[in-house]
Parts: structure tokens; C-alpha cells; sequence
């Protein structure tokens, strides 16, 4: 078995698979990618509703579609898949330790290593809901696996904590296959999810969502048979009195994603507070030198066309490391400031060519404000925004000629108007 | 109708290590649990400590078994597969009139036979635990306590007592119970029977409804909710030894303490409870948490990943109740089992089954009894080499299928068909761990129901999460 890869792309879903594309149009042709599940796609594969490639493709595709055009291309190109295949630890000098039926326990070596293992749900345990642990209760991902891949109804009678995409999403989704959905309860005065989730899924359907509410405790001994959900004060704590009782079999969350970084800490990377990723320069590199990161375990992205476009990013600069190894840095460091909860990339080096795209979130839901990256007094980029909200990823657009010249740290922060 | 020499009600830790005690010798046994597996009750949900012994009462039960039941626990869970850590504990004072109740507790703990006791200092205890409070003032260091996997080691006594000829008998609620001659009848209410000459009582918080069914009025069991907070194992380097408060009038309060598979514990709350009910609270979960930054002050609270809440059954006596019942031959108690109940459980069994039950029967050995166990979860544990040969004898063991605790569908599997077998997805949880790490079976959930349905070859919508009542999903789509 060849133990030795140029590059090795941890997950085959939509970042792993535009990495690995990008890999190769780069003139890398010695890639793996190293997958868990049977197939390719990631969570992708799950996701049947469209709105998927607005941005990048100009069309709605459901997300196995939007999977399939990067698995062609990965086909294309001839590039090494192995499929339920689970890294089990990845060291800073890049060994990676995996295991499948096909190929046991082993150990391979690469010279850049992408990391693209997506993220996962934060569960009810991580919300301290008081109550007893019936079955009924999932996260709106795992129910919608049942629903989506399965075939099954997880239950008729819905409650639903967080008003995420996916949770909005499968508030429809549980809709259309006859269960009653009762509530959709946010306990942030506004919703994480895209407004037009909000419309076509919650609107068009008569679901109430319930702003600045959380559920306070889940009934039922086997099964769930209800919550109480109260409203909560500008501290997210519930305002007694305010308790209102459903009866359901069913609670789903929604309530927010953590990247899977685990193979990250256990490779010395430190994580960023704001991402939950690691720590990266503009092409998508970590401190640890030839390990790159990309998607979700990167930063939760609003939508995939990002991810897409962010990978390959990350797919091109692992081709380059392999190509030219390590290069000297020139650093300055990027900074969330005023209203601005996080930046990516957290570092900027200059001896990288190009203009540079800062991603970043805001931390409330502002009207008529402006949004900018400063450095030492002098803006280097702005925008007004109509409305700008943390549901919303934004972005800012430093252009080459003006990162040459900033010498302290960038920051980029929002005034309102 | 089955006839056994001896039958045992309750398949929590008493119950579980009482029936393996009793398959070491030539008797024929078998243990009725009301629910769709074992260790459904206060066995599952403790603080899985293994104590010293100096908290009870000298002369009272729990000294001798607790002192006796931590000299055995260690080798006896090492024979059956069981994670146990011998990593002592820590009461911690937080002024000068706690330190005094520590040297009470050291004086007590010597006459109750714990060796090893030393009150230490501040700067002692931080050397040990650097992230205690700076407010503690000192500590009761008792190098012979130590954490043990509650639910691992009931299962493992159970499963242990089947590979060696023990019969288990779930979804047996006891309904009636009738003695004829020197035979007890014991029956469900939908008409399931077996017969024995013994009964041991091992039923927990049913304890006291057990001893009425059969004739005796005389136990008074009561409840006690403990609620906890799990912490990731990430933030498992937080302490490395249990944590106590000097206990006061108020109890012996909350602990916090890094569980054998490096999870961190905080609790237990202490809240006397009609309902028997399993649900955490609001007010619960906070209180813990306060007391845990007292202790902690940096305790990652962040890092969560459950809360869950036990029912201890505690009798009028305060004490454990193990003894023959006076008002009918034959049936023995072992009630009331509150803590040190897991601590003292392997001396518990040995003198149920050597006393007790020696009294009515001539105790031969079974020379073919065998004490040692798999754990179900075994893979991690192997070298390479060995994961490679039984990964090329049987592909399932290279298939992960719980990623955040690495658990194998070949481990899945291996528990849902080895003694006690797994039917639900809780029961594999215990078993495996599958799904008890920080995506709490978000990913891997569908994946082992499927296995569960498979194996038992039932459709998708009867596999259930813990038993009858708690099946998974509400139908196939249409």
C-alpha cells in the first residue's frame, strides 16, 4: 500500500471535493481524500431541498446535485477516494492515522494536509434544558437523516429550539410529511437562519416563531409528550410567568454549529474563540506549516457556494506548498473590532499576492451602518449596509495594493449610521 | 414454568454482582428486571465513586461493607473488564472549622479501618489539584478512593453471571408474589411465571413494594433526585482525583470529579422526590454549577455536553437493610442501598450469597465458573497489530461508527448479541459509549438503530431508545 501522498484532504464533502479540485488544477496529482462515510457529498447528501449554487452556479440545485458536480470532477480527474474511511489523528508533521474495513489501522504520510471535516450540531445536553431524556429529541440534522435518507417520520407533534437554516428547513421538511409543527422558538430577539428560509419555510407553512423564547423544560417519561417554553430578558434568562405549555412528541434543535476540530487540537493547532476553526492566513494555512483548513471546520459558512469557493482557495495554496514547500512570511494580523464578533482570515501574509477577502460576522441586527477595515487610522475598505445581521455573513474586499503598506494590525469593525 | 433455586429481583449493581456471586457456586439462578434492560435505575446515574470509607458511622453497615466493598472493587472490576481508577480523593476544607471536621473524618475513617488517611495543606492539595480554589484551606486525602464506571460494572456482573448459567428475565415487572411451602411464585401481570426457593430483593426503589408483595410490611424505602452536569472529556485534565466538600449537617454536597473514561462530573444535587422521576431542573442544574465554581473556579462550564438526574432509594434506617426478612423464610433483603451502595456492592454479594444464602443451601462450588470478561468495548484497546488481525477476521471493526468516541460497528454488534444483550439504543450506549460523546449521537444514532434493527430483524420504527414506549421515530414516511 503506497503510504506517501502529496496531499491528503480529510472529508469528501464540499469543501474536501473543491479542494481536492482545485489540488489538481493547480498541477498537483498525487491527491487523497480520505472520507468516512460509503459516499462523497457530505451533508450535502441529506439536504434534498434546492437553493443550493445561487451564487456560484446561477441555479438552484438540491444539495445531492450541487454534490454531484464536484464528485464529476473529482472523477474527472481521476483523483484517489477512499471512502468509510475515519482519520483517527493527524500529527503537526503531518502523519495521518486512519482506519477502514478495507485497509485496517494504518498510517500515512503527507507533505500538505487539507483539512475539511466539516462541523456538527450542538447538542440539548450543551444547553442545559432542564427535564427528563425521553426519546423525541434531535437535533434537526439527525432528524432530517431519518427523514431525508431513511424514510421514517421522527414524530407528528414538533417543538423546535433555534431558528438556524437547518431547523427552518426541517420545520417544512416535517410539515410536508404531515407532522404539525408548533412552534419555532429563537431566544435571540432575531433569527440565525437566511430571511428567505424565513419566508418559504416558516411563513408559507403558518409556523410562529417565537423571538426572544427558549424552552425550558421537556416532559415525558419515554417519549416526549411536551415542553414548556418561556420568554427570556436582554440576558437570555426566562421571565417567570411567561411559561407556555405545548404538548408534542418531538423536539428538534437547532441551535447552532461547532467545526470538528478535534483532529485539528489533536495536530497542536490552536482554534481561533470567534470560528471555533483554526487560526488562518489568507490561503487558507494554519500556524502548523502545510496543514491547511477549509469549509465548515474552517468557519460555519451561510451557504456551500462559499465553502466551495473558500476550498479551493486552501486546494490551490496546498498545491503550491507541495510544490515551492515553505515560504518566508511577512505578518499582520486581522482583528474583530467594534460589533464585529470575528475575521477570517486571522492573518494576512504579504508576500501572498492578490486581493484579499475578509469574512466576517457582525454580533447583532444593525440598520443603516457602515462596516470597515482600518489599519493604523486609515480605512482600507468600507461599505454602508442597509441591514447587516450575525445570520448574515459579510465580507470586505482589501485590495493588494493597500496590504502592502499596513504595518500594525488590521481591524474591522461597524459604526451605525 | 421455570423453577430456580434462587431468584433475583432487580438488575441494578446490588442485584448484578449478588447474581454473579451466586453463579460461583452449583445453584441455579436467574434475575427478573422490570425494565427492557439492566441498570435502569440508580446504578446508572451516580457519581461512579469508589469510596475510602470514612463518611459512615462506625459500626453501622455501610462502614464494614464500604471499607470491605473498596478493598475488593478494584481487582474485581479489572476481572470483568470494567474501567476502575484507583486515583485516591480529596475532602476539601474551606475554613478553619471545616478543617477541624476533617480530622474528625480521619479519626473516624482509621476506626472504620481506611488506611492511608492524611489531612494535608493548602499547598499540598494545589500540588495535587492546581486548579482548586485558592480558598481552600486544606484537605482529607484518602489515597484508597477512587471512580469506578457504575453502568459498565453492573452490566459487566450481569452478563459475566449469564456466561456462567445465570438466566435474565426483562420486561418482568413483579405483580404477585406467593410463597407455597418453601416456593416462592413469582409472577407478571400479563402471566409470566418463575419459582425459586429464595428471593433476594434487589429492586431499589421498588424495594419496599418487593417486600410487600411477598408478605413482609417492614421496609420503608424512600427517594432522593441527584441531578448532574457531564463536562467534555476535552476538559478532562480539570482535576485528577474526586473533589468533595467537607460534608456539613446539609450533607455531604456536590463533588467534582474526572469519571474513568475522562469526562468530567459535577453534582450530585440532594432533593427528596415523590415523583421518582428522572428530570434534571433549572433550579438543580444552576445550584450545581455555583458549587462547582466554588470548588473550581475555572470549571469549564462551557464544555458541557449532558445533565442527567438519578432516584436513590434510602430507607427510614439510614443504613443498608441486608438481612433475611423476619416475617417470611426466605426472602433476604438487600434494601436501601444508598451511597457507599457501589463501593460496597462486590462485599455486599459475597456476603449475601457466603451468609445468607449459605444458611438455606450447602454451598458447592461450580468448578466451572469463570470470572473474567470482555468489555464490549475492547477495540481501543488493542495494538495495532491486533486491531489489523481482527479488522482482516471481521471488516465491521474497521468501521467507525460513533466518531467522537471511536466506537466500532464491530463493538455494536459484539454488544448486541453478548450477555447482557443490547435492544435499544441507550443499551448500546452503556455498552459501547457510542453516543456519549459531544455530539450526543447526533451523527451516529440512525446508523446503530439500523443495526439494532437489522440484528433483531424488526423494522426501524420498533427500535426503540430505551425500552417500551420510547421508540425512536413514528413511522415510515409515506
Amino acid at each position: 500500500m503506497k503510504t506517501e501522498y502529496h496531499v491528503i484532504i480529510i472529508g469528501g464533502g464540499p469543501a474536501g471535493l473543491a479542494a481536492a479540485v482545485a489540488a489538481y488544477d493547480a498541477g498537483e496529482r498525487d491527491i487523497l481524500i480520505l472520507e468516512r462515510e460509503k459516499k462523497t457529498g457530505g451533508i450535502l447528501n441529506q439536504c434534498i431541498h434546492n437553493g443550493f449554487g445561487l451564487t456560484r452556479f446561477r441555479e438552484s440545485l438540491s444539495g445531492p446535485e450541487y454534490a454531484a458536480r464536484y464528485i464529476d470532477e473529482v472523477e474527472k480527474r481521476n483523483i484517489e477516494v477512499w471512502k468509510e474511511t475515519t482519520v483517527l489523528s493527524l500529527s503537526a508533521d503531518k502523519k495521518v492515522t486512519a482506519i477502514s474495513a478495507a485497509r485496517g489501522v494504518f498510517t500515512l504520510q503527507a507533505r500538505a494536509v487539507v483539512l475539511a471535516m466539516g462541523c456538527r450540531e450542538r447538542s440539548r445536553g450543551a444547553l442545559n434544558i432542564a427535564g427528563s431524556r425521553p426519546a423525541g429529541i434531535y437535533s434537526a440534522g439527525t432528524a432530517q437523516k431519518y427523514v431525508n435518507m431513511m424514510g421514517y417520520l421522527p414524530g407528528k407533534n414538533v417543538v423546535i429550539l433555534g431558528s438556524g437554516d437547518i431547523g427552518l428547513i426541517m420545520a417544512r421538511r416535517m410539515t410536508l410529511e404531515g407532522a404539525k409543527v408548533h412552534a419555532v422558538c429563537e431566544i435571540m430577539p432575531y433569527s440565525s437562519g437566511l430571511k428567505r428560509n424565513i419566508a418559504q419555510c416558516l411563513d408559507d407553512f403558518g409556523i410562529p416563531l417565537y423571538l426572544s423564547h427558549t424552552i425550558t423544560k421537556i416532559e415525558g417519561k419515554d417519549r416526549v409528550t411536551g415542553v414548556v417554553i418561556s420568554e427570556v430578558d436582554a440576558e437570555k434568562r426566562p421571565i417567570a410567568g411567561t411559561e407556555r405549555h405545548f404538548d408534542c412528541d418531538t423536539v428538534l434543535f437547532s441551535v447552532g454549529l461547532i467545526p470538528e476540530n478535534e483532529l485539528t487540537k489533536g495536530a497542536g493547532i490552536a482554534l481561533c474563540r470567534g470560528t471555533k476553526g483554526a487560526e488562518v492566513y489568507q490561503n487558507r494555512e494554519t500556524l502548523v506549516s502545510g496543514i491547511f483548513a477549509c469549509g465548515n471546520v474552517l468557519q460555519v459558512h451561510d451557504l456551500v457556494d462559499f465553502v466551495s469557493e473558500e476550498s479551493e482557495t486552501a486546494g490551490r495554496a496546498a498545491a503550491e506548498y507541495v510544490r515551492r514547500g515553505a515560504q518566508p512570511r511577512r505578518t499582520v494580523a486581522v482583528k474583530n473590532g467594534k460589533n464585529v464578533t470575528y475575521v477570517l482570515p486571522q492573518r494576512i501574509d504579504k508576500n501572498i499576492g492578490g486581493d484579499v477577502k475578509l469574512f466576517f460576522r457582525v454580533s447583532n441586527t444593525f440598520h443603516n451602518c457602515v462596516i470597515k477595515a482600518e489599519c493604523g487610522g486609515k480605512i482600507l475598505a468600507k461599505r454602508t449596509k442597509r441591514v447587516a445581521a450575525p445570520g448574515e455573513m459579510e465580507t470586505l474586499i482589501l485590495k493588494y495594493s493597500d496590504i502592502g503598506g499596513a504595518e500594525e494590525e488590521i481591524t474591522v469593525s461597524l459604526e451605525e449610521a | 414454568m421455570q423453577i430456580f433455586d434462587v431468584i433475583v429481583i432487580g438488575g441494578g449493581v446490588i442485584g448484578g454482582t449478588v447474581l454473579r456471586e451466586l453463579t460461583k457456586y452449583r445453584l441455579n439462578v436467574c434475575l427478573l428486571e422490570k425494565e427492557g434492560d439492566v441498570c435502569m435505575g440508580q446504578s446508572r446515574a451516580n457519581s461512579g465513586i469508589v469510596h475510602a470509607g470514612y463518611d459512615a458511622a462506625e459500626g453501622t453497615l455501610k462502614a464494614k461493607f464500604n471499607v470491605a466493598g473498596n478493598k475488593m472493587m478494584f481487582s474485581y472490576a479489572r476481572e470483568l473488564g470494567v474501567k476502575c481508577e484507583q486515583n485516591g480523593s480529596f475532602v476539601v476544607a474551606f475554613s478553619q472549622e471545616e478543617l477541624q471536621t476533617l480530622y474528625a473524618l480521619k479519626e473516624r475513617g482509621e476506626r472504620n479501618g481506611v488506611p492511608f488517611l492524611e489531612v494535608v495543606g493548602a499547598e499540598k492539595l494545589r500540588k495535587y489539584e492546581p486548579n482548586v480554589s485558592s480558598r481552600a484551606v486544606g484537605a482529607l486525602y484518602a489515597p484508597t478512593g477512587g471512580t469506578v464506571c457504575p453502568y459498565e460494572l453492573t452490566i459487566a456482573a450481569i452478563g459475566n453471571a449469564m456466561d456462567n448459567g445465570a438466566q435474565l428475565f426483562c420486561d418482568f415487572e413483579v405483580h404477585a408474589i406467593e410463597k407455597n411451602g418453601d416456593r416462592f411464585r413469582v409472577a407478571t401481570r400479563d402471566g409470566r411465571e418463575v419459582a425459586g426457593k429464595l428471593l433476594i430483593n434487589c429492586a431499589g426503589l421498588a424495594a419496599g413494594a418487593i417486600a410487600n408483595l411477598a408478605g413482609d410490611p417492614s421496609l420503608h424505602i424512600g427517594a432522593r433526585k441527584g441531578e448532574y452536569l457531564l463536562l467534555d472529556r476535552e476538559s478532562g485534565n480539570l482535576v485528577s482525583r474526586t473533589l468533595f466538600f467537607t460534608p456539613t449537617k446539609a450533607g455531604k454536597g456536590i463533588l467534582v470529579s474526572r469519571t474513568v473514561d475522562g469526562n468530567i462530573i459535577l453534582g450530585p444535587t440532594a432533593e427528596e422526590t415523590q415523583s421518582r422521576l428522572t428530570e434534571t431542573s433549572a433550579e438543580g442544574l444552576s445550584a450545581i454549577m455555583r458549587k462547582a465554581q466554588e470548588m473550581c473556579p475555572d470549571v469549564p462550564l462551557y464544555n458541557t455536553i449532558t445533565s442527567f438526574a438519578g432516584v436513590r432509594a434510602y430507607s427510614d434506617r439510614h443504613d443498608f437493610i441486608i438481612e433475611e426478612s423476619k416475617a417470611v423464610n426466605g426472602l433476604i433483603h438487600c434494601a436501601g442501598i444508598e451511597s457507599p451502595g457501589l463501593t460496597s456492592a462486590p462485599a455486599i454479594a459475597q456476603y449475601v450469597a457466603e451468609t445468607l444464602v449459605g444458611k438455606h443451601f450447602a454451598l458447592e462450588k461450580n468448578a466451572s465458573f469463570c470470572g473474567a470478561r470482555k468489555s464490549d468495548r475492547f477495540f481501543a484497546e488493542l495494538s495495532v497489530e491486533e486491531k489489523n488481525k481482527l479488522i482482516a477476521r471481521d471488516p465491521a471493526f474497521g468501521k467507525i461508527v460513533c466518531r467522537c468516541e471511536q466506537v466500532t460497528e464491530g463493538e455494536i454488534l459484539h454488544a448486541i448479541k453478548s450477555n447482557p444483550p443490547a435492544r435499544n439504543i441507550d443499551a448500546v450506549k452503556r455498552r459501547t459509549r457510542s453516543g456519549m460523546g459531544r455530539c450526543q449521537g447526533g451523527f451516529c444514532q440512525p446508523h446503530i438503530a439500523e443495526l439494532i434493527a437489522r440484528e433483531l430483524d424488526i423494522p426501524l420504527d420498533e427500535v426503540t431508545k430505551s425500552g417500551r414506549g420510547s421508540n425512536l421515530v413514528a413511522e415510515a414516511c409515506k
